[in-house]
């Protein structure tokens, strides 16, 4: 029963894994008839691509991008759904809090075009926010194109996107904290910022590594369409990150080889990322994404 | 564990170890609260307003609405007598409805094998889909085996098939699969039961919230698909719904809507616009309530466990 899935696992995901290969290939889609025969008749070059990827300027541009905006958003965005966890949990009513969860949670829903979208009709040139602006007489400001403060705009549409949904797993995690504790500490004096600092942050500290940890993997993956739909608006230079390098300087160009190298390099950079982070975890005396056998 | 659910415990009173809130932090927690909830309601609803207000409302208040005065559901109508963006809601209703039931199928009968410890290569396949989170193909490379390798340019599956297993939920499914005592399999089993019967009458009955959630999210990541259609269609006719708002509002194409065939090219009206975001954002909205009680359930069994 398993059998349809794996093998759709094989070809899409197992079947380009191994395609990567062509990163050590001058890999020409004409030479052949088919995939199989450009690929067995492109010549081997080593590590040609690579060396072309390194010494292009832009590719290190997209990848400080990356780096810069995986770093910013660690900081500035992922405590932020730990916070209204907290928050939401202390509502007593609870009728409004699953009011106030399902609010939240609906932006996960929508697509990239979708939150663009709603970030130019109220921030955006002709959006609310210039409308208003101008009925008062000021001059309106334009976010939405100015490269300077593009890494604010993409984290602050990445928490309206995603911050509420992000608190699942954090409310979960406080309803499975023991309330005996909390009783405990109360009775021995425990206000209530030392109870959240002595009870609630400890119990949430297992899943807040392991959510660091899965982040750690995707560092170089800091999303695709968001940059592709506003590269446009506010030039490459802030805009390109790695996965749009390789769109641009790679499929949109056909050239391969470089993109398959740049993928190579992004997957095992991702990979160690990933292992270290949890090699930290067990030192740390965490479970990980997988115990320590 | 508690004995009682601190949320219903909760609800009822306050627990004695929580004393009552001060007013500043009864006041704080109200005003961040709210306006997290104004941060989604308010875009949803001026461009509800907007798609909905005649040209004059919209010329007064010079462009968007917030404040409804004057109906006029003209842009509805306009996107609906035909053209392009009826023809891509159409498309993105089979990708999104053809793609989720392919996806649910596979997805449902992968779980029950791999939620059976002695099924034929049980370890292994599990490891073949869990590396799957470790290891990333690459998009070069993935493109080369969709376009051609498969030869699906401007074919709607490659818009599903390749991406049809999302492996998560692959794992979410599987837990709630492995929930289902052993007894009630044995016995059935017993009774004289198939794979099949056990599955469809004793699996899934079981794990319904689980199976709509999954749904849910394989519904709509299908509705949303934008990038994949950059890549895989260029067919005019075959653009699903998120690639034409894209057109019409991020880079201001001129839409061509009226009857089909003649393309009356005009530059969008904003009330028009605003109607195509409404139309992309509708199909979530709908199914959403019933599922939303499921969410918790459903993500954090398979988030933990894994």
């Amino acid at each position: 029963m398993t059998a349809p899935a794996a093998v759709l696992l094989l070809l899409f995901h197992y079947l380009p894994t191994l395609g990567n290969v062509i990163a050590f290939q001058d890999y020409n889609a004409w030479v052949g008839d088919s995939v199989v025969d450009s690929f067995v008749e492109s010549p081997w070059i080593g590590f040609g691509n690579f060396a072309e990827l390194f010494e292009d300027p832009l590719f290190w541009d997209a990848l400080w991008n990356t780096l810069f905006l995986t770093l910013f958003q660690l900081v500035f965005f992922f405590p932020l759904p730990i916070f209204l966890a907290i928050l939401l949990n202390s509502v007593v009513s609870a009728r409004l809090r699953t009011f106030i969860q399902g609010v939240v949670y609906l932006p996960h829903f929508f697509s990239w075009v979708l939150v663009i979208t709603f970030f130019v009709q109220m921030l955006g040139g002709a959006g609310l926010l210039a409308q208003t602006m101008h009925e008062g007489g000021m001059t309106p400001w334009n976010i939405m194109t100015n490269p300077d403060t593009f890494f604010l705009l993409v984290t602050s549409e990445g928490v309206w996107k995603d911050v509420g949904w992000g608190t699942i797993v954090f409310l979960a995690a406080l309803s499975g904290i023991d309330t005996n504790l909390y009783e405990a500490s109360a009775s021995d004096g425990a206000g209530r910022w030392r109870r959240l600092w002595h009870i609630t942050l400890p119990g949430l500290r297992p899943v807040i590594v392991l959510l660091l940890i899965l982040r750690m993997g995707d560092a170089l993956s800091v999303g695709f369409e968001q940059f592709v739909l506003q590269r446009d608006a506010v030039g490459y230079q802030a805009a390109e990150v790695l996965d749009t390098y390789v769109y641009y300087h790679s499929i949109a160009v056909t050239d391969y080889g470089l993109g398959a190298a740049a993928g190579l390099f992004k997957g095992a950079i991702g990979l160690v990322l990933i292992l270290l982070a949890n090699r930290l975890a067990h030192r740390l005396g965490e479970q990980g994404v997988y115990a320590k056998s | 564990m508690t004995t009682l659910p601190a949320a219903r415990r909760r609800a009822r009173n306050r627990p004695a170890w929580e004393e009552p809130p001060s007013l500043i932090g009864l006041l704080g927690k109200g005003t961040v609260l709210t306006l997290v909830v104004l941060a989604v309601v308010f875009p949803l609803w001026s461009v509800l307003v907007t798609s909905l207000s005649s040209r004059q409302t919209i010329n007064e208040a010079g462009g968007m609405v917030v404040i409804p005065r004057g109906f006029d559901p003209g842009a509805y109508v306009t996107i609906f007598s035909g053209g392009q963006v009826a023809r891509a809601v159409w498309v993105s209703l089979i990708v999104a409805v053809g793609g989720t039931l392919f996806s649910m199928v596979l997805t449902v009968l992968a779980a029950y094998g791999l939620s059976r410890p002695g099924s034929l290569f049980h370890r292994p396949l599990l490891f073949l889909f869990l590396l799957t989170f470790l290891i990333y193909p690459g998009l070069v490379t993935k493109y080369l085996v969709v376009t051609s390798l498969f030869h699906l340019k401007d074919n709607l599956l490659a818009l599903i098939v390749p991406s049809a297993i999302n492996v998560f939920n692959l794992i979410v499914v599987r837990a709630f699969f492995m929930n289902v005592p052993t007894e009630l399999v044995d016995s059935a089993r017993i009774d004289g039961a198939g794979e099949w019967r056990i599955l469809t009458q004793i699996m899934m009955p079981l794990s319904k919230a689980v199976i709509a959630v999954v749904g849910l999210f394989y519904a709509v990541g299908y509705w949303n698909i934008y990038f994949d259609a950059v890549l895989y269609i260029d067919d005019n006719n075959l653009q699903p719904i998120q690639r034409v708002l894209q057109s019409y509002i991020l880079a201001g194409q001129a839409p061509q809507v009226g009857v089909a065939g003649s393309f009356s090219v005009m530059p969008p009206t904003i009330a028009v616009k605003m109607a195509v975001v409404i139309i992309v954002v509708i199909p979530a909205m709908v199914v959403y309530p019933f599922v939303q009680k499921h969410f918790t359930k459903g993500v954090i069994s398979g988030a933990i466990k894994g």
